[in-house]
Order: C-alpha cells, then sequence, then structure tokens
C-alpha cells in the first residue's frame, strides 16, 4: 500500500530513483547541487540501492559519465541545477542526439551573474533546445510521480529520448510536505527492465556519436526532431497508464477553474500553485479568470495550448525568466507563435517575474492580472511588465 | 490554516523545528509545508523558517509574511531581525526568555498576544547546550495546539537517534511551563 509521508521533494525523487532500481548515478556534489544526490549517495553507500555513484569533477563530467553509462545499457540518473545545468550545456546535445535515455532532475534555479543561487527558470530555459523530453513538476507529489514515469518513457523503444524533470529550486526542492510514496510491489512491471538496442560492447561494436558530414547532418538533425515531436504520443500513455493504475493523472497542460473565461494566466513551474489561490479569490469576486498552466515543456504541448487559449479574450503570460536582448520571456514567445498562425487569436501581454528566487505572493498575481487586463483594454507599448521591479 | 514563521540564528536548528512540526501535523493526517529562508546561511547570523499547517491541501509557493504565530528563539531577534513584521491582528509571538509576559512585552513594544517560556535554562538543565529549537517546539505547542504533544515524538527519534529522548524531554517541560497571556 501506498505510504503517506512528508518529505522534501529532493528527497522524494531519490525515493522515485532508488524504485526504478537505477544503476548509475553519476553527479558533482557542489552548490548549486541538491538533496537529490545527497541522499543517493546515502542509498548507495547503505546499500538500499545496487547502483554505482560516481563522483565527478565537473558538471561537464557528470554528464559524460551519463552518456557513457546509458550507452553500456545502464539505467542512469543525474540531477543539477542552475550553472551546474549550464556547465553540462554541450553534452546535453550529445545525450540527446544519441538517444540516450537518461533521465536528470534539475532544481531550477537563476544563472550568473550578478552570483545567485535562488530559484529562477533561466536554467531550464537556456538548454530548452537541447533536444530532451521536458516537463515540471509543482510539488512534492509531482515530483516522485513524474521521476517514476521518467524512465519508462525515457527508456521505451520508441522514444529513446533523455527527460528532464525541472522543479523549482527551494520552493518546491526545499520544502518538507506530505506526499504518498508507492511501494516496490505497487509499481512491480511498471517500468520495464532497460534494454538499450545498440550498446557499447566489445564483442559487437558499434559507433556511436559519429561524425556526420553536410551532407548527411540536414537529415540526421531533422530526423532528431521528427523523433522527439514524435514521444508525444508516448508520454501520453505513460501519464495515463499511470493515472490508471495509481490514481494520479498528468496532462500536457493542466487548466484549473476553465468555465466561462475571459482572461486566462498561463505559466510554468510551481508558482501557479500560487497563482491558483488568486484566481480562487477572484473567482469568488465572481470574475472569470482561468489559470493554464504548461507540464510539458519539450516536446512543446501546440495543440492542447491552440485548444485552451484560442477562444480567450485576454492571455496574460507570467516568466521566470528574461531572454535577454529578446522578446521578453521564453515561455510567452512561445505561446505567441503557438497562436500566430490561428484566425481567432487572443490579446496576449507578457509579465516576468519571481527572478533570482523573489516570491510572489497570491496578491501580487491578483494585481498583475488587474494591471494585465488593463494594459490589454487599453494600447500595448511594450513586450512585456517586470512585475516588483524598482526602477 | 495556520502559519507560523520561526526567527532563530543559523546553527540554532530554526529549520529542524519547523520540519519536526511539519512531520508531526502530516502524521496527523494533515496538510503541511515546512521550508526555510533560502540562501547561504551562516552560523549566527538571523535566519528564519516556515511552517504551515491546514486541514486542506496547500497550494501556496511563497514565503510567510503575514504570520499568525512568531516563535522567536533568541529576545534580540525581535530588533535585530525586526521578527514582529507582518503578524496579523490577533496574531501571537512566543518567545524564549526568563521575563515575565509584561515585561517582554514592555521592552520590546510588543501590541501582539504574547507568550514565554525559559527555553536557554530547559534546554542547559536538559540537554546541557543552549540549543532551543526543540524546546521551542514545546512552547508552540503549548500556545497553539497546532499539532498534539504526542505526535512530535516520531519526528523526534527520527531525526534524533541517541538524542532523542531529551529532546522529547525539553519539548514536553517546555510545553508544560510555557506562559501564554490571556
Amino acid at each position: 500500500m501506498s505510504r503517506r509521508v512528508g518529505m522534501e521533494a529532493s528527497f522524494a525523487i531519490a525515493e522515485a530513483v532508488k524504485l526504478a532500481e537505477a544503476e548509475v548515478v553519476a553527479a558533482y556534489p557542489i552548490t548549486p547541487q541538491t538533496h537529490i544526490v545527497e541522499r543517493l549517495s546515502e542509498m548507495v553507500a547503505d546499500g538500499e540501492i545496487d547502483a554505482e555513484f560516481i563522483c565527478v569533477e565537473s558538471e561537464h563530467s557528470a554528464m559524460s559519465a551519463c552518456v557513457g553509462s546509458s550507452a553500456v545499457g545502464a539505467r542512469t540518473f543525474t540531477a543539477t541545477a542552475g550553472q551546474g545545468l549550464e556547465l553540462m550545456h554541450e553534452v546535453l546535445f550529445v545525450a540527446s542526439s544519441s538517444r540516450l535515455p537518461i533521465v536528470m532532475a534539475v532544481a531550477n534555479r537563476a544563472l550568473s551573474g550578478p552570483l545567485n543561487v535562488w530559484g529562477d527558470q533561466s536554467d531550464v530555459m537556456a538548454a530548452r533546445d537541447c533536444g530532451w523530453i521536458q516537463y515540471f513538476a509543482e510539488n512534492a507529489q509531482e515530483s516522485f510521480d513524474l521521476t517514476l514515469c521518467a524512465f519508462k518513457i525515457a527508456e521505451d523503444p520508441q522514444v529513446l529520448f533523455p527527460v528532464m524533470l525541472n522543479i523549482d529550486g527551494f520552493f518546491v526542492s526545499h520544502v518538507v510536505e506530505p506526499l504518498y510514496l508507492l511501494e516496490k510491489e505497487e509499481l512491480e512491471g511498471f517500468i520495464p527492465p532497460y534494454q538499450y538496442p545498440f550498446p557499447l560492447d566489445p564483442r559487437r561494436p558499434v559507433t556511436m556519436g559519429a561524425f556526420a558530414p553536410p551532407v548527411l547532418c540536414t537529415e540526421t538533425r531533422k530526423a532528431l526532431e521528427v523523433a522527439l515531436q514524435g514521444t508525444r504520443e508516448t508520454i501520453l500513455r505513460v501519464w495515463k497508464e499511470f493515472g490508471d493504475r495509481f490514481g494520479r493523472s498528468y496532462k500536457p497542460i493542466e487548466t484549473y477553474r476553465t468555465e466561462d473565461a475571459d482572461t486566462i494566466l498561463v505559466g510554468i513551474g510551481c508558482y501557479t500553485e500560487t497563482a491558483s489561490v488568486a484566481i480562487d479569490t477572484m473567482r469568488a469576486r465572481g470574475e472569470k479568470v482561468v489559470m493554464v498552466h504548461l507540464r510539458l515543456w519539450r516536446p512543446f504541448p501546440f495543440p492542447e495550448i491552440r485548444a485552451a487559449l484560442q477562444g480567450a479574450q485576454k492571455v496574460l503570460v507570467f516568466d521566470r525568466c528574461i531572454i535577454l536582448g529578446g522578446p521578453g520571456g521564453p515561455l510567452c514567445s512561445e505561446i505567441k507563435s503557438a497562436l500566430y498562425g490561428e484566425e481567432k487569436k487572443p490579446k496576449i501581454f507578457n509579465f516576468i517575474g519571481g527572478l533570482g528566487g523573489r516570491d510572489i505572493t497570491p496578491r501580487q498575481f491578483e494585481d498583475m492580472i488587474a494591471r494585465g487586463r488593463e494594459i490589454l483594454d487599453s494600447k500595448v507599448t511594450v513586450e512585456y511588465e517586470t512585475i516588483g521591479v524598482r526602477e | 490554516m495556520i502559519e507560523v514563521r520561526i526567527h532563530g540564528r543559523g546553527g540554532q536548528g530554526a529549520v529542524t523545528s519547523a520540519e519536526m512540526v511539519a512531520l508531526a501535523a502530516i502524521s496527523e493526517g494533515k496538510y503541511a509545508q515546512a521550508f526555510p529562508s533560502f540562501g547561504p546561511e551562516r552560523r549566527g547570523a538571523p535566519v528564519l523558517a516556515f511552517v504551515r499547517v491546514s486541514s486542506d491541501p496547500i497550494k501556496l509557493r511563497c514565503d510567510i509574511r503575514e504570520p499568525d504565530v512568531v516563535v522567536v528563539l533568541e529576545p534580540a531577534l525581535i530588533t535585530v531581525a525586526n521578527a514582529t513584521s507582518g503578524v496579523k491582528k490577533g496574531g501571537l509571538i512566543i518567545v524564549n526568555t526568563g521575563k515575565p509576559v509584561a515585561q517582554i512585552k514592555q521592552e520590546f513594544s510588543l501590541t501582539h498576544r504574547t507568550a514565554v517560556v525559559d527555553a536557554t535554562k530547559i534546554a542547559r538543565e536538559v540537554l546541557g547546550l543552549p540549543i532551543t529549537n526543540t524546546t521551542m517546539i514545546g512552547a508552540l505547542v503549548k500556545a497553539t495546539g497546532i499539532v498534539a504533544l504526542d505526535s512530535l515524538v516520531e519526528p523526534l527519534n527520527h531525526r534524533f537517534g541517541r538524542l532523542a529522548a531529551k529532546n522529547i524531554q525539553v519539548c514536553q517541560r517546555a510545553y508544560e511551563e510555557t506562559i501564554v497571556e490571556e
């Protein structure tokens, strides 16, 4: 039977990795790391999990070690955050283009500079084009469930892509809260044994990470894109199967209080939980506001976003990252591009906030929604506004 | 929902006490969150820890700026860390002090209802150390009933191992000795 416990989301992810019987964990134990690998290193040392813990000398090496271990057919996990993800950046592309089903948890944090170890989504957004499946968990329960799903999705023969599970640094990663853990027997058969189709094996030599001259590269990149887009069906199937078996279903986008929409607030990550408290307060006053949060980020959930937003009058998009020198926030940029070709499309405005660990209260979300409606009712003269910024 | 902010100094265990309360609440079937004020904290510097306990799922992912209850591990923090900032009308301040309620209220111009306990004395006598985090949990439980005292036994046992018995004892003593303003 599943057990209700109190636990940090970081530890919950470690529990899921243990249940999934990961065979290799490679990580670099320095700030910004998380309790995820700290707990896993204890589990390995105490013999709770039969895995190799490779303590490497940098995040670049951590992902390189993951590439190697996944290629020989070992179920592989790592975790990182902030600057660590950026140091991995080069190897992230190698992992996805080699179709290696590594699972990685990222506790999203700000990037330097200024030096800041607190949470925002600059790290994942700078890595959004690396060819990984990327999705977000907003609390400890989702972190646990979606880590289990990540192994099943990544290793599915129809997928064979690495999966990045994002949780917001601190406001998810460090919060002790209740969740239900699954027992080993309950999980039986959910994650099949990992069988990489072409493992590195001296007895049966294969070439991996091969050289591709101009005559081949376009086809290879196109094939990679088609394959990544093609993982959708499996992702949806695995989330549904998880729901059917364990009672908690996950979807590419989650919607909250959708009845009778006038204004839709769109976000990604755990601040949408805070925002939904604001939505409740505004609904109680009779305001027709709706919350839409993305769970799936890559492949981008185009059909679901179009279906959810095209009927609305006003859409406000909340980002926890600035694309420097660009159009504002990355989420808003992609929402706009998803809707640009639609005949009927809403007016859209972007807010940016919660950078470098600054929290946002429900009251601030209420003010933001009111301000956004006001802006969209008049003439929009700026790409975005920054919440609470002192200028 | 009850929201608690704990003021301590790095190394005094404020974060641990927040976790103990949350784990006790969760074991009672309630919903709870415990989290620190995040950052590269230093030993001795003022730190914060937060606890939310509710009968319904908690969806807030932000600090507690308007607490129902503030727990102060050391009176100087009332001034140094502005410990009473944002406390709700009708809120409660729980202070580790050997002084009576009226005196501490006057000394720090406290306008909220106040509770006092000499946690340092209890901790010194039982633990042999002036570490008051677990002691102050007893005061919080007495003053608010946020969880049952018994619910803390399991989390304290799990966290403190061979030192658990004494930490449970300080918690119980503080529960008995805390004076809550009417």
